[in-house]
């Protein structure tokens, strides 16, 4: 009764990211900066963000270039709200670097051979991976979103299994380590022993701004401010919560699968629907 | 909205004349809803949440600054034996003829041990749980522990369960819970109104609109303000699309439990849809950012006739798998008798939610202490459960389904022919004290918050997940250990609304 139940609906699974899906820029990810020199303003604009994600360069007329720490941001929306002419939401799902600074936007200028050489170490770590890649996911202290966003991978829209990529209950299988949290302190030793326990080579995402930052949960006697200080992260991923999507493309960076041309990720930007 | 401060012994250091208080009223039909304490110039102030009639009060006394000590509730009063160990953790003060006093959110060696205060301005940095501080229990020939977790297999919250067993049976559980203590409510303090609705929505993140309404209903009740009309109904849709939700993710994992892959699946699936329609309606999968002191941030994006066709989709499709599942004697072999939580022991303890439900006790805010549109709304009476098992659990989900189902149509008619106008009244009080309520899809959150010079002084998040949760320790009576799964899915808790 169930396997016909099964068949029922034929098949919902997205293609992405072979091809373009609709709903991967339905939902809004972290906001940007869309012109990073409006008017002075004497501090009103970093004034607006309650992680202090928006900063403003030092400049003698007070109009220094905004930038906003997409790594801070717990998408509440106010900057966007107050002044759409400086800030807008980011869309799609490329919202992870393989480097702390990269999601400060617009870019820091960093040397190139930087970001070549963390490129070149995730490279060298993942080639042995190749299509074949176990999950462990830890909990340093979440709000449960993003436990919730993470599963939604094994569900049959996303079926991340399509892609070669399984969940595994023994961190002795893992690959990757799926952070997610403020870095709770009661999950600093936890988090370190699963990830001594993983074999070499291994990948670490901080999931969500929490795991990056520590978000609205720091600063605080219990929480750490993100996990990077208990374990070396290889690919930060912002997002109050992520969106499945964008863990997902989070998880194809940290493999060397991410479609060489960009526009191939976002919908109506080439490709077939 | 209605509620009451009343002081009871203040300045008098009596504290037992609170448990009095508190006692009589219980023995009167309120029902013991929380206690918390707040540091105050004055001493250590004890607030008791009594509900009962159509409001909460609130029964304080105050314990002086010098006092290291008190004479403890929990034997008065069983179902404050978390609340204390709590107080004890947060505030150092120990309960004297508590019947386990140890640490709950933040185990630390006796001596010396830095404390979070909260009610105090500033308090320690960094504070290093210590989980040696915690004793262990196992008595009996052939007994021993399973520790479970804190990192476990799949993706679940940290939480680590000490199943005590001599092989098959599980005569005792422990369950530690302070591994994903975030320090919240020190983290509340200082925050204005508006910045705080940002961090009640991710005191625990799946129930985040229903977090977001108890803690403006608090402050809509300090301003003395009602919510334009459109605004109580998107309130209302989305509080019941984080329900369908939950409830379907407590399917799914149920389900997985017992290898349906099929069933799995087609949860799994319904949840996204649901998670997709939220998103449609509000740009977010989670209704972050909707619920906003004063009303909602807008209308919903979807047009009400979009949202009334999707609505009818979903109720197709999960009505007719909702049938399958319940008639697949496999699974329901796994939850019948299952996890049993006594109609007394609920009643004595005021379990929330579907878990008070399913043992045949009820007090739901939407029906009892209504707000928003549901007033105006028909709720529709489910059927009465009282078997208290994990499958009667399940069973009150669905009729919590259906019941959401009826209101979100509801909802999609009356947005419909809502006049246009603003969806946000003024709220920004400068200083105040209220309790504000809401039903999540795990029961009732309470929120009691005090504000001064235009900033939160202390609030105090109490979620459905932290009164619950200590009820797992009555539930293993002929079960075994392959029933732990379903038992601990059955309660569709949340670890991050226990630990904060």
């Amino acid at each position: 009764m169930w396997a016909l139940r099964g068949l029922r609906n034929g098949v919902v699974t997205t293609r992405w990211p072979s091809r373009p899906d609709p709903y991967t820029v339905a939902v809004a990810g972290p906001a940007t900066v869309l012109d990073a020199h409006p008017a002075a303003d004497g501090g009103a604009l970093e004034a607006l963000c309650p992680t202090g994600a928006i900063t403003r360069a030092e400049d003698p007329a007070g109009n220094g270039a905004v930038r906003l720490d997409q790594g801070k941001c717990v998408l509440c929306g106010r900057c966007v709200a107050a002044r759409p002419d400086v800030f807008g939401w980011s869309t799609g799902p490329a919202a992870a670097a393989v480097q702390r600074s990269g999601l400060v936007v617009p870019e820091l200028p960093e040397s190139p051979e930087r970001l070549a050489e963390l490129q070149d170490r995730l490279r060298t770590k993942t080639a042995a991976l190749r299509r074949s890649v176990h999950l462990r996911h830890v909990d340093a202290g979440s709000d449960g979103s993003e436990e919730w966003e993470i599963l939604a991978l094994a569900n049959p829209v996303y079926d991340l299994h399509r892609l070669g990529i399984f969940f595994t209950a023994s961190p002795r299988h893992a690959d990757i380590l799926l952070a997610t949290g403020a870095g709770a302190r009661g999950m600093t030793e936890p988090l370190r022993r699963t990830y001594d326990a993983m074999p070499e080579p291994k990948i670490v995402i901080a999931v969500g701004t929490d795991a990056v930052s520590g978000g609205l949960a720091a600063p605080s006697y219990a929480v750490t401010g993100g996990i990077g200080d208990t374990v070396p992260v290889d690919v930060w991923l912002p997002g109050s919560p992520p969106t499945p999507f964008s863990i997902l493309h989070a998880l194809l960076l940290a493999i060397g699968r991410v479609p060489a041309s960009s526009s191939e990720l976002e919908y109506g930007k080439g490709g077939q629907r | 909205m209605n509620s009451d401060v009343i002081t009871v012994a203040r300045l008098s250091g009596d504290v037992t004349a609170l448990w009095y208080e508190v006692a009589a009223r219980v023995a009167a039909g309120h029902r013991f809803a929380g206690l918390f304490g707040t540091v105050r110039p004055e001493g250590l102030v004890f607030s008791a949440h009594l509900v009962g009639g159509d409001g909460v009060t609130v029964a304080e006394a105050v314990l002086p600054a010098t006092a290291t000590s008190y004479p403890a509730l929990t034997p008065r009063l069983g179902a404050a034996f978390w609340y204390e160990r709590e107080i004890a953790d947060m505030f150092g003060v120990i309960p004297q003829g508590h019947p386990r006093p140890e640490p709950l959110l933040l185990p630390q060696p006796p001596e010396g041990a830095l404390r979070p205060r909260p009610g105090e301005t500033g308090g320690p940095a960094v504070i290093e749980p210590d989980p040696y501080a915690l004793p262990l229990h196992v008595v009996g020939p052939g007994l021993f522990t399973i520790p479970h977790g804190p990192v476990r297999s799949g993706v679940l919250e940290s939480i680590e369960y000490l199943v005590e067993t001599p092989g098959e049976d599980i005569p005792h559980l422990n369950m530690r819970v302070f591994y994903k203590h975030r320090g919240l409510e020190k983290r509340f303090e200082e925050m204005t109104a508006a910045d705080g609705v940002l961090l009640a929505e991710r005191v625990e993140g799946t129930a985040t609109v229903a977090h977001a309404l108890a803690y403006c209903h608090a402050l809509e009740q300090v301003c003395g303000i009602e919510v334009p009309w459109p605004a109580a109904l998107v309130r209302v849709l989305h509080a019941e699309l984080e329900r369908l939700a939950s409830h379907l993710d407590v399917a799914f994992r149920l389900a997985d439990g017992a290898g349906l892959a099929v069933a799995t699946a087609r949860f799994a699936s319904h949840k996204e849809h649901v998670m997709r329609l939220v998103s449609r309606a509000c740009g977010n999968r989670f209704g972050r950012r909707v619920v906003v002191p004063g009303g909602v941030s807008r209308l919903p994006l979807a047009s009400p006739a979009d949202l009334l066709a999707d609505i009818g989709r979903l109720d197709k499709a999960i009505s007719s798998d909702v049938a399958a599942l319940m008639g697949t004697a496999s699974f329901l072999d796994r939850l019948r008798r299952t996890g049993v939580l006594s109609p007394e022991r609920a009643r004595e303890h005021g379990a929330l939610g579907p878990i008070g439900k399913a043992s045949g006790y009820s007090d739901d805010t939407r029906q009892h202490r209504p707000y928003d549109a549901y007033p105006s709304l028909g709720l529709r009476e489910p059927a009465p459960r009282g078997a208290g098992d994990a499958l009667d659990r399940l069973w009150v989900r669905w009729d919590e389904v259906a019941q959401s189902l009826h209101l979100l149509r509801q909802v999609a008619d009356e947005l419909a022919d809502a006049p246009d106008g603003p969806v946000r009244a003024h709220c920004d009080p400068a200083a105040g004290r209220a309790v504000g309520w809401a039903e999540a899809p795990q029961g009732e959150v309470l929120y009691d918050l005090r504000l001064e010079g235009g900033r939160l002084a202390r609030c105090r998040p109490r979620s459905a997940s932290f009164h619950n949760l200590v009820l797992m320790h009555e539930m293993f009576h002929s079960d075994i250990l392959t029933d732990f799964p379903f038992i601990e899915a059955s309660l569709g808790l949340s670890v991050a609304g226990v630990s904060r």
